[in-house]
């Protein structure tokens, strides 16, 4: 019989070992499915992992893809682990995104065709206030009126949504496009295009922004006292009160980075890969996010892994939709798989599996 | 899987070294790539771009090589999808939704001797994109003809997927031939703001049934709307890019079914026998791209009579279904008496004809 006990405290060895053990387990149940549906699974899970990396056809431009599609993760994953880790949950993070976007945007546009080189940087400031002003409702709402921001950060996903349609069609609508929904395309007005910075790296300013939120996160965690509160509040919200930690101001300030981080990576996505305002703008990366920050443990270094890995995941399962004809449900489930087994091992960070015998227990 | 590297990195070679030049050449072989919007099993508009790709190989054999992609988001993603495709070895590739318009054109000036077909957009950048059409408004006329004659609340409700000139135009039409045979029709439009969501078009059906209306048209891509029909007893519906003959006799009483193959065909033939050129193709019912499936005996035979010489004109040019007199909705004049509608005034539609309700989201 086996049998579960309880870790006094969360197990150092298992935090790291899980998510290595749940990309193994995805892998094993993941070529299972694959091969049930005919393909051949060392084939595919190859395409997956090994061909946008390695493969000398596809390699070239997969690699620097990576970043593209991990950067905007990576910088909103960020700003959710520390609200996640004081235990403010900002499940909204694809509105802030979505706001941050048609903020920024509407500043440039107002310019145009003004080709001064302040533009992009007012566009980048008014994408962080955008996300974060979208972040202070359900942050003002919590902290006045106690409502629960799991509920308002989601629900104004939707009028996020709204607003974005209405804005392809209407305000921010190219004058120039017949008629056609979108704004005028960003990234080819060089006031506010967010370029390749060095050709064939991928790397644009969103990615760059994402690489400082990591090294910032992690000196904010390890060394800045606003690091320990958030920690304190997370797991011992009394003792975190009893020390000073005023929950009001914590609330407003995580929602707020967090807000705020989104924000900017929806400005860097519609000045750079994406390029206009359209009404299908929000790709889903405010969600996707949640699950990069849950898959790095809400560790900054391990968000900068799991965002590039989940990356992989995307741009190797559009090439094993391609390349082996695997329909696209089956590289969502093979995603699906992923958050799921996470979920499952953690169960070994906490608990430790006992063999008992048998009427002992 | 090693012969397919080789072939796809001979082509690849091959169109590097050949450049622009090559085009003008036939080809031994094409492979023809498929970006879709939604799962090729919609029962919809993807579906029968599946079927035309499936034409294509039924009708060369093994002198082609088709490959696919379905749920591709319109947007950034469809950019790399894209540049994969064209990377793998692709001669032709067909983006068949309004929002791959940016993409395809980002992509196509990377990959000059790749060949970029378009559907429903109007921007042809460089020389080796096309775009392709079809006019369904063609097939509104049709639809909107037995929609006016079989309402008995004089309530059509009308599905619409993005305010855009495609949508626009068939909202128009459809209006314009109910109104004709049924002068006290009026027409409830629901913006979905998706092509393919079966939950959200089911809503709006139930959205617009309650409202009293008994004939339901969607220009969405899913079989939800006739399913929700199905549900209440004397409301109709016509399938939609497909025949969607499941629910025949009733409530789809008869369908516009979007043919894409004898595009397709043309188009992967005009390469392999090297006489390709960049088009902007944009037919109808007379090219059979756009056909109507069978009205069924749930109509009255007279009301079917009508609706098939109506098909029958346009299908023979004798009739456009834009013709004057038409007043804009706020009343000023479009078309004068007679005066037919120029294909430019169609594909930038953003304007209800007179006596549509409600306004276009802006």
């Amino acid at each position: 019989m086996l049998r579960l006990e309880k870790r006094p405290s969360p197990s150092r060895f298992w935090q790291m070992a899980t998510p290595v053990l749940a990309v193994v387990l995805t892998m094993i149940a993941g070529g299972l499915m694959f091969a049930l549906l005919g393909k051949n699974p060392v084939e595919a899970i190859r395409t997956i992992f090994y061909d946008p990396l390695f493969n000398p056809q596809f390699a070239a431009y997969s690699r620097p893809q990576l970043l593209v599609k991990a950067g905007p993760l990576i910088l909103i994953a960020i700003g959710l682990s520390l609200g996640f880790r004081a235990g403010i949950w900002n499940i909204g993070a694809e509105g802030q995104y979505i706001m941050g976007a048609i903020c920024g945007a509407a500043v440039g546009l107002a310019f145009y065709p003004s080709e001064s080189v302040l533009i992009f940087p007012a566009m980048v400031l008014a994408g962080a206030l955008g996300g974060w002003a979208w972040a202070m409702i359900p942050a003002i709402l919590k902290t006045r009126f106690r409502t629960n921001e799991i509920l308002v950060s989601l629900l104004l996903v939707y009028v996020a949504e709204a607003i974005l349609a209405s804005m392809a069609l209407g305000r921010l609508r190219n004058p120039e496009g017949g008629g056609f929904p979108g704004s005028r395309n960003l990234s080819k007005w060089e006031a506010s295009a967010n370029p390749e910075l060095i050709a064939g790296t991928g790397m644009h300013w969103g990615v760059v922004a994402a690489f400082i939120a990591v090294i910032a996160a992690y000196i904010l965690l390890q060394r800045h006292i606003l690091g320990f509160q958030i920690k304190l509040a997370g797991q011992a919200p009394r003792a975190a009160r009893f020390a000073g930690v005023a929950p009001t101001k914590l609330v407003v300030l995580c929602m707020g980075l967090s807000g705020g981080l989104a924000g900017l990576a929806g400005l860097f996505e519609v000045t750079g890969p994406a390029g206009q305002i359209s009404i299908d703008f929000g790709s889903g990366y405010g969600f996707t996010a949640i699950i990069v920050a849950f898959l790095g443990r809400l560790n900054p270094i391990g968000i900068l892994l799991a965002g590039l890995l989940m990356a992989l995941t995307y741009i190797g399962g559009e090439l094993a939709q391609f390349m082996l004809g695997l329909p696209s449900a089956a590289i969502q489930a093979f995603q699906g798989m992923l958050l799921f087994f996470l979920l499952a091992v953690d169960l070994l960070s906490n608990y430790r599996i006992r063999l008992a015998k048998r009427g002992v227990a | 899987m090693k012969r397919r590297t080789l072939l796809t990195t001979a082509a690849l070679g091959l169109g590097l070294a050949f450049g622009g030049a090559a085009h003008a050449q036939a080809m031994d072989k094409v492979k023809a790539c498929f970006v879709y919007v939604g799962p090729i099993g919609d029962g919809g508009w993807t579906y029968q771009h599946d079927q035309g790709r499936l034409a294509v190989e039924a009708a060369y054999g093994d002198k082609v090589e088709t490959a696919y992609q379905e749920n591709v988001p319109e947007g950034a993603d469809a950019e790399r999808v894209l540049t994969q495709m064209a990377l793998s070895g692709c001669n032709i590739i067909f983006t068949t939704s309004f929002g791959y318009m940016d993409p395809t054109n980002n992509v196509a000036a990377k990959f000059p001797a790749v060949k970029f077909e378009h559907a429903t957009g109007y921007k042809r950048d460089s020389e080796n994109v096309s775009t392709f059409g079809a006019r369904f408004y063609e097939g509104r006329a049709v639809i909107g003809t037995i929609a006016g004659r079989m309402t008995k609340t004089n309530k059509i409700g009308y599905i619409a997927s993005f305010p855009i000139p495609e949508v626009i135009r068939g909202i128009n039409s459809t209006f314009i031939h109910a109104k004709k045979v049924n002068p006290d029709v009026t027409i409830s439009v629901v913006w979905a703001y998706t092509w393919f969501d079966p939950a959200k078009e089911a809503d709006a059906a139930k959205a617009l049934i309650e409202q009293g209306i008994d004939v339901i048209v969607q220009h969405t891509d899913s079989t939800a709307p006739l399913a929700e029909a199905a549900k209440t007893d004397g409301i109709i519906g016509f399938g939609q890019a497909s025949d969607m003959a499941a629910y025949k006799p009733s409530p789809r009483v008869s369908s516009i079914i979007d043919n894409w193959a004898p595009y397709y065909v043309k188009r992967v033939g005009a390469l392999l026998d090297g006489t390709y050129a960049q088009v902007d193709s944009w037919e109808g019912i007379s090219a059979g791209e756009v056909e109507i499936g069978e009205i069924t005996d749930a109509v009255p035979a007279e009301v079917k009579a009508e609706a098939e010489a109506i098909r029958d004109a346009i299908g023979s040019g004798t009739y456009h279904p834009f013709t004057g007199p038409l007043n804009k909705q706020d009343g000023s004049v479009w078309l004068t008496e007679g005066q037919t509608a120029p294909d430019g005034d169609l594909l930038g539609m953003n304007f209800y004809v007179e006596g549509v309700t409600g306004d276009i989201p802006q």
